[in-house]
């Protein structure tokens, strides 16, 4: 990923047409997403986003005070590298024939990555990774032949400080 | 109770006194209680009539305009007015009806995506799901449209939630976590805001609307007479700041006045007040105000650092700024070791410019008769607190030019979309708002032929406003481009100047029609329409084709190379 790219994790209002509130308001003001990923949170009121920015189409200040605006949006969270655990999710089905197999399985070992299906000639793979190591992973495949490829977009959290214990575990009562 | 007497009830809760609007198949059942309700509906002729007069009424009362319409086309309609108050931040509450909500998605007759549509040109929009949700979104709505910077909202409601039946509440308060209430200013910025005041030897305020949204005219007047600094008003701030005060350099930007034009090119401080650094006020905004230091307050904190960066950023109301940095600049004052700049030269160049460049035009005793003179005797003519309402194009510039407003709230115009057709219901809703004040329109030949039929919706509805038409015959301000920087091709911008008759069609309308095409006959005619309070009038001034409105900045040209007249826009361009 160049530099140029923010990342923001974006709580919103779980309520209907939030997503198109949010991307609407990319392509109105002509800021681009790079990637874009969204899922329920623990508290069922709120949905996160994890939106990677290409800060190059606008400055990141306007984008987030231009997301904050919208009713939907609860907070904006910038998320700077080597502040924060981030994790993209890659299926890929690779061309794996008897002779090429075995060394598809020893570079999904090196990768810690699934089989999840077998067919004569290809192997369907699981790999979860910083996107970097899935960039690496898929120039190491290319080689063999994908045939199919999704990668989910990166989600990411704010790590830890040190010496802190997380709230929510702390607040769990110890007889639990 | 159902959701459609759920949905009055609720507009009646929240105060509205007006709404503006046209029933239609899928609002049916809310037009149905609305005959048992104290809000007065105005019928329209057409539905961006009900959107703009709603505006108008905003403008002219600071109370949020309120219009309902019916789904599909009707919505589609009211897109125009939406977009509009989102640019001009003005606040409006507009409901449509919706196929029902089993229907949704069918392509059923007259169905639209309303709430998609409109995303884009509104703050927030609801479609709403069950009667029982009606209060909350109705309250949630106003609270939105009023709240912060002002701006427009849409409900949608389902025909089949409009007759669901629901227990009556009102609800305590909002709960929306996403949104926040403006924070008031902070007083270390307001500090480094006096400081810089107080340090600068060529400093101007650049006056924006959001004075006026921020009810805070009295606020700035304080803080120019303070500091003896002169004040520009942008489009959208005339009447923020009077005229005839002594520290007014009237309108900037491309169409603006030498003085306020190159004051600001030359200012080592601008003071932003809710003005937002917009296109046709910076001209080429590298080359825009290039030695000038920046304060800028503004309630949308994405304004601050949009198109310039400031030296002090102020994400706050304006009123409350305003007056913390007077209270700021006072303290400093206090201090016997502040030592205020003399400004003494910078006034004295000021007061150069203004007799040097004064605006301009000349109207012969025998020759065509010149808008600009129209305006004059208009203005001449009637009470202080006229409300002036404009289209866009040359008539709105030399309104804007020529007008002298002494008070807020006095101008109503579409700024940021630049909408034609705009000036006739706005009007129409500022007389709504303010029954006992003169309400005149000055419009265009174009402009009035886009919503001249609301006229109808005037006289009937008994609201007797009255109608400048500046008939140049031509779709002026393009007709001007062309000649300028095309080369005299002229391409599609001739109207007639008697096709239509505007006198018959006025008359046709319920209204006095007139018609002047002397200089002699200005200031009579407007007597005689000034006497007249029972039904709408329209003038139809015949006014010089060939007439320019200068100074101008060429879009996208520097400010610094403002064409003052006619013979300096011959040749280069």
């Amino acid at each position: 990923m160049s530099v140029t790219h923010h990342i923001l994790s974006v709580l919103v209002e779980n309520k209907p047409a939030v997503l198109t509130r949010v991307t609407s308001l990319f392509s109105r003001r002509g800021f681009n997403i790079f990637s874009l990923a969204v899922s329920p949170t623990d508290d069922e009121r709120f949905s996160r986003m994890t939106i990677v920015v290409d800060a190059e189409s606008a400055p990141l200040e306007q984008v987030t005070r231009q997301l904050d605006k919208l009713i939907n949006v609860v907070d904006i969270k910038e998320l700077s590298e080597g502040q924060c655990v981030e994790r993209e999710l890659m299926l890929t089905t690779v061309r794996a024939d008897v002779a090429s197999r075995g060394q598809v399985t020893e570079l999904a070992a090196i990768f810690e990555a699934k089989i999840l299906d077998v067919g004569t000639d290809a192997l369907t793979l699981m790999c979860a990774g910083t996107p970097d190591q899935l960039d690496a992973m898929e120039d190491l495949l290319r080689p063999f032949g994908i045939t199919d490829l999704q990668r989910t977009g990166r989600i990411a959290l704010p790590r830890i400080p040190r010496g802190s214990v997380p709230v929510r575990l702390a607040a769990v009562p110890e007889s639990a | 109770m159902t959701g459609a007497q759920a949905l009055i009830k609720s507009l009646e809760m929240e105060g509205t006194e007006v709404m503006f609007g046209l029933p239609g198949g899928a609002i049916l059942p809310v037009y149905d209680p609305l005959l048992e309700s104290t809000i007065r509906h105005i019928l329209v002729r057409h539905e961006q009539g009900a959107g703009h007069m709603a505006e108008g009424y905003a403008h002219a009362t600071g109370r949020p305009g309120v219009a309902m319409v019916t789904s599909g086309p009707a919505a589609t309609n009211i897109v125009t007015p939406l977009c509009d108050a989102m640019l001009d931040s003005i606040p409006l509450v507009v409901v449509t009806g919706q196929v029902p909500l089993s229907a949704i998605g069918s392509d059923a007759f007259q169905e639209c995506d309303t709430t998609g549509i409109t995303m884009p040109v509104t703050k927030h929009n609801w479609l709403i799901q069950s009667a029982s949700d009606i209060p909350t979104v109705v309250r949630e709505a106003f609270h939105v449209a009023t709240t912060g910077r002002p701006g427009p909202v849409l409900v949608d409601i389902p025909k089949d939630v409009s007759n669901q039946t629901m227990d009556w509440y009102w609800p305590d308060a909002v709960d929306l976590p996403g949104f926040r209430a403006p924070q008031p200013p902070d007083p270390g910025l307001a500090r480094e805001a006096a400081r810089l005041i107080l340090a600068a030897e060529r400093p101007v305020i650049y006056a924006g609307g959001g004075i006026l949204k921020a009810r805070a005219a009295e606020a700035l007047r304080r803080l120019a007479e303070l500091t003896g600094i002169h004040v520009v008003t942008t489009l959208m701030a005339r009447g923020a700041f009077p005229d005839d005060h002594p520290l007014a350099l009237g309108m900037p930007g491309m169409h603006g006045n030498y003085t306020a034009v190159t004051a600001m090119q030359r200012a080592d401080l601008l003071i932003a007040l809710g003005s937002r650094f917009d296109d046709r006020v910076t001209g080429k905004v590298g080359a825009f105000a290039p030695g000038a230091k920046i304060i800028h307050v503004d309630i949308d904190p994405a304004e601050l650092g949009k198109v310039r960066r400031p030296d002090v950023g102020i994400a706050a109301d304006c009123r409350a700024a305003i007056e913390a940095i007077t209270a700021a600049v006072e303290a400093e004052l206090a201090d016997t070791a502040t030592i205020a700049p003399d400004r003494t030269e910078w006034n004295a160049t000021l007061a150069g410019w203004q007799k040097t460049h004064p605006l301009a035009y000349d109207q012969e005793e025998d020759g065509p008769l010149k808008p600009q003179f129209c305006i004059e005797q208009l203005r001449d003519n009637t009470p202080d607190d006229t409300i002036v309402v404009s289209g866009v194009g040359q008539h709105q510039m030399w309104t804007s030019q020529y007008w002298k407003f002494n008070h807020p709230y006095t101008f109503v115009n579409s700024g940021g979309l630049g909408t034609m057709g705009f000036a006739v219901p706005a009007a129409i809703g500022a007389k709504v708002g303010k029954p006992d004040r003169m309400v005149w329109a000055v419009d265009g030949d174009g402009c009035f032929q886009m919503t001249a039929q609301e006229l109808v919706t005037a006289s009937a509805e008994r609201v007797p406003i009255k109608v400048a038409i500046l008939n140049n015959a031509y779709l002026g301000m393009v007709r001007q481009w062309q000649e300028l920087f095309y080369k005299e091709r002229y391409s599609e911008v001739y109207l007639s100047p008697d096709l239509p008759d505007y006198v018959k069609w006025a008359e046709a309308m319920g209204c006095v029609g007139l018609r002047v095409e002397n200089p002699e006959d200005v200031a009579p005619t407007i007597e005689k329409a000034n006497a007249i309070d029972d039904r709408p009038v329209v003038i139809d001034f015949r006014v010089d084709y060939r007439e320019k409105v200068y100074p101008m900045v060429a879009a996208g040209t520097s400010n610094d190379d403002i064409i003052l007249g006619p013979a300096e826009g011959e040749g280069g361009h």
